[in-house]
């Protein structure tokens, strides 16, 4: 069907009650104010953002740490982009590089393996933080640099799984969400039926969903439908790129590198199983086996609300700091400075 | 290889030499006035004035260098007043170890850019800085154009067409590719360009029709919508389906999370018109190289008073907010 006439569809769509949605996923955060369909949702129906910005589910002492390993011990630390303004519990990778710090923005964990093959004489500590959607190209990294026997690259590891995560959520009853749109890219790898438990365990629908227009609205109509005739099940919206069974070879390549293991996510604290660490193979890339350094202890500023944002208990117009003392100049949370970042989707596009 | 070095700036005989037998040769032994200061003639009352410095990693581009950069750059400055670009002096401060056949280049660059816009090159300087403490060249600027007609700035009111005379972000998608050694960039290049033949056609034919314009430099075309916005009793809403972008610069935009509506572009116009001559504004446009993809892509509106904002494909609106600061790429 034309989607002109999907989204009138969707505008048009009559709720007996109010409808509370989550998508789990930053990029749709992002995606569903870019394209204007939460613009168009009808009366009655909630968007609630969940946990699936990797940058904003990582605890300060993440950064804390990779500050502390690049000073104490001369590294470069190469980052994707989107963490450079972070805030740490002290100050930024921004703010550190300033002052002298060597930090990288590279665009894909191969480059940071280029990186340490360029500067021989430095030791390069990528920051490996995503989700399952970047984890299996950061284990081809790893993969490589002990192929070419590169000694001086090191992974932070800070790879997080999502699945853990959303069942968390449900457990917690702490918020009340009628259905799931969930995560495309994250899906690819693990498949569809990694999501199978909503709807057995948990009696709730969940659509997984692409990133474009067509896909959102789409998406967000089959979820509408399954909650509306009341029917637990999950659904594949993304088949030209999700499979039931996602993607073995990647995950296949993802545990020969990474184990499961406790996880720190901001907001929500340890969830047991929902890290990856690195197999003992290759414990000597593992940035936190082959330095100690001194981390001060972490802290939060204390009136961020990015915890409870992460968890679905608020949304960013609900937290006093939002827009005034927290925006995209001087970020209090993450949420404020991660373009998939819940905050900074609403400061950007939210305000009308 | 011959390369810059601090003998370059001594005023002494290799200073002269280089200005000489390189700079002044290549910029155009006619134009430029050696002495303290150019003496220009110029048939009108008012002139228009600008100054811009140029300073772009790498310095040679596909699409342009930072000459011809430098060049346009000023041109268009003045053309987006209303003004026919004239004169230009320029500026060059050199990094020691600059390679004198790479420094020739940028010079023939900017001389045929100044040769396609009519501007003559009348006046510079050359400084030479120690290794380390430039980024191999930095070009400042001046340029003069004759005010001929009236200014082009007109009150903006609701129902004024938005139009821009070609393809949106090619500049600064191509810029940060290179600079990244994205791998999967290949296509893009730069559409940096002077627009005063362009500008000058229109205001011929519709001298009282342009309300607004002005190329779409740093920021982008929504960071103009948002100058021009900004207080104001009316909002600028774009088509997203109007918008001319080339299928590589949303590509690799997407890739980066960045938005080709706050990348620069260093030859295009934006330009808010009398809708009742927008088509025939459109149709100018296109005549010339420059104006191929020309659309209109938008319109005044009294929707969201003081915003700029971009009604989506399937109907949606979202803002189009004032950039906070440089874009970065993303994670995923």
């Amino acid at each position: 069907m034309d989607i002109k006439k999907e989204a009138v569809l969707l505008s048009q769509y009559t709720l007996q009650t109010p409808v509370a949605i989550m998508e789990v996923c930053g990029t749709h955060t992002t995606e569903f104010f870019r394209t204007g369909v939460k613009d168009i949702f009808p009366q009655g129906l909630r968007l609630i953002d969940g946990p699936g910005c990797p940058v904003c589910v990582t605890s300060n002492d993440y950064l804390d740490t990779a500050i502390a390993i690049g000073w104490q011990y001369h590294c470069i630390i190469a980052t994707f982009g989107d963490m450079m303004k972070v805030p740490s519990s002290y100050s930024s990778l921004s703010k550190e590089k300033s002052k002298g710090l060597s930090v990288e923005v590279v665009y894909s964990p191969m480059d940071a393996v280029q990186l340490a093959v360029d500067n021989p004489d430095k030791k390069i500590v990528f920051l490996s933080i995503g989700f399952e959607t970047t984890a299996p190209a950061e284990a081809v990294c790893v993969l490589e640099a002990k192929k070419r026997n590169i000694k001086n690259f090191f992974i932070l590891p800070g790879n997080k799984l999502t699945v853990p995560a959303v069942k968390v959520l449900l457990d917690s009853g702490e918020v009340n969400i009628d259905g799931f749109i969930l995560p495309g890219h994250v899906s690819a790898i693990i498949g569809k039926k990694a999501w199978d438990f909503i709807a057995t365990d948990y009696g709730k629908p969940a659509v997984v969903a692409g990133f474009e227009d067509h896909d959102l609205i789409r998406g967000t109509l089959l979820l509408l439908n399954l909650i509306t005739h009341a029917n637990p099940s999950v659904v594949n919206e993304y088949t030209r790129v999700v499979r039931d069974d996602g993607n073995p070879k990647a995950l296949e390549i993802l545990y020969s590198v990474f184990k499961k293991g406790d996880a720190s996510w901001r907001g929500i604290g340890t969830i047991p199983e929902s890290g990856l660490l690195l197999n003992d193979d290759y414990a000597s890339f593992d940035a936190l086996q082959q330095f100690t350094p001194d981390v001060p202890p972490p802290k939060e500023h204390p009136g961020c609300r990015c915890g409870e944002l992460l968890r679905g208990v608020i949304i960013p117009t609900d937290c006093p700091l939002f827009g005034k003392a927290c925006n995209p100049e001087h970020a209090i949370g993450p949420c404020m400075v991660s373009s998939e970042g819940p905050c900074s989707a609403y400061y950007k596009y939210g305000r009308k | 290889m011959d390369i810059i070095v601090p003998g370059h700036g001594s005023g002494g005989k290799m200073m002269n030499d280089l200005i000489n037998n390189t700079i002044k040769s290549i910029l155009g032994s006619d134009t430029i006035q050696i002495d303290d200061s150019a003496i220009l003639t110029v048939p009108v009352h008012s002139i228009a004035f600008t100054t811009d410095s140029y300073t772009i990693t790498p310095i040679e581009f596909s699409g342009g260098t930072i000459g011809s950069l430098a060049v346009n750059g000023t041109v268009n400055d003045l053309a987006v007043m209303g003004a026919v670009p004239r004169f230009i002096s320029c500026a060059l401060i050199l990094e020691e170890g600059l390679p004198i056949e790479t420094l020739k280049r940028i010079l023939i660059s900017m001389k045929e850019a100044a040769l396609k816009a009519g501007v003559a090159i009348v006046t510079g300087d050359t400084k030479i800085v120690p290794k380390g403490k430039g980024d191999c060249i930095y070009i400042n600027t001046a340029g003069i154009g004759t005010v001929e007609n009236s200014v082009q700035r007109r009150p903006i009111v609701s129902g004024d067409s938005i139009i821009i005379n070609g393809t949106i972000g090619d500049h600064g998608t191509a810029i940060m590719a290179l600079r990244n050694n994205l791998s999967f960039s290949k296509g893009l290049s730069s559409d940096c360009a002077a627009l005063n033949h362009l500008i000058q056609d229109i205001i011929k034919h519709f001298p009282d029709a342009i309300k607004f314009m002005r190329d779409a430099t740093r920021g982008g075309v929504a960071s103009i919508l948002n100058e021009i916005t900004k207080g104001a009793s009316f909002g600028a809403k774009l088509f997203e389906e109007a918008l001319p972008i080339r299928d590589e610069v949303k590509g690799v935009s997407e890739i980066l999370g960045i938005d080709p509506l706050y990348s620069a572009n260093e030859g295009k116009v934006v330009i808010v018109a009398d809708s009742t001559y927008a088509n025939d504004i459109v149709a100018i446009m296109k005549k010339h190289p420059e104006g191929a993809d020309a659309a209109v892509i938008g319109t005044i509106t009294h929707e969201f008073p003081g915003k700029a904002y971009m009604q989506t494909t399937i109907g949606g609106n979202r803002i189009l907010p004032v950039l906070i600061e440089e874009q970065l790429p993303r994670i995923c």
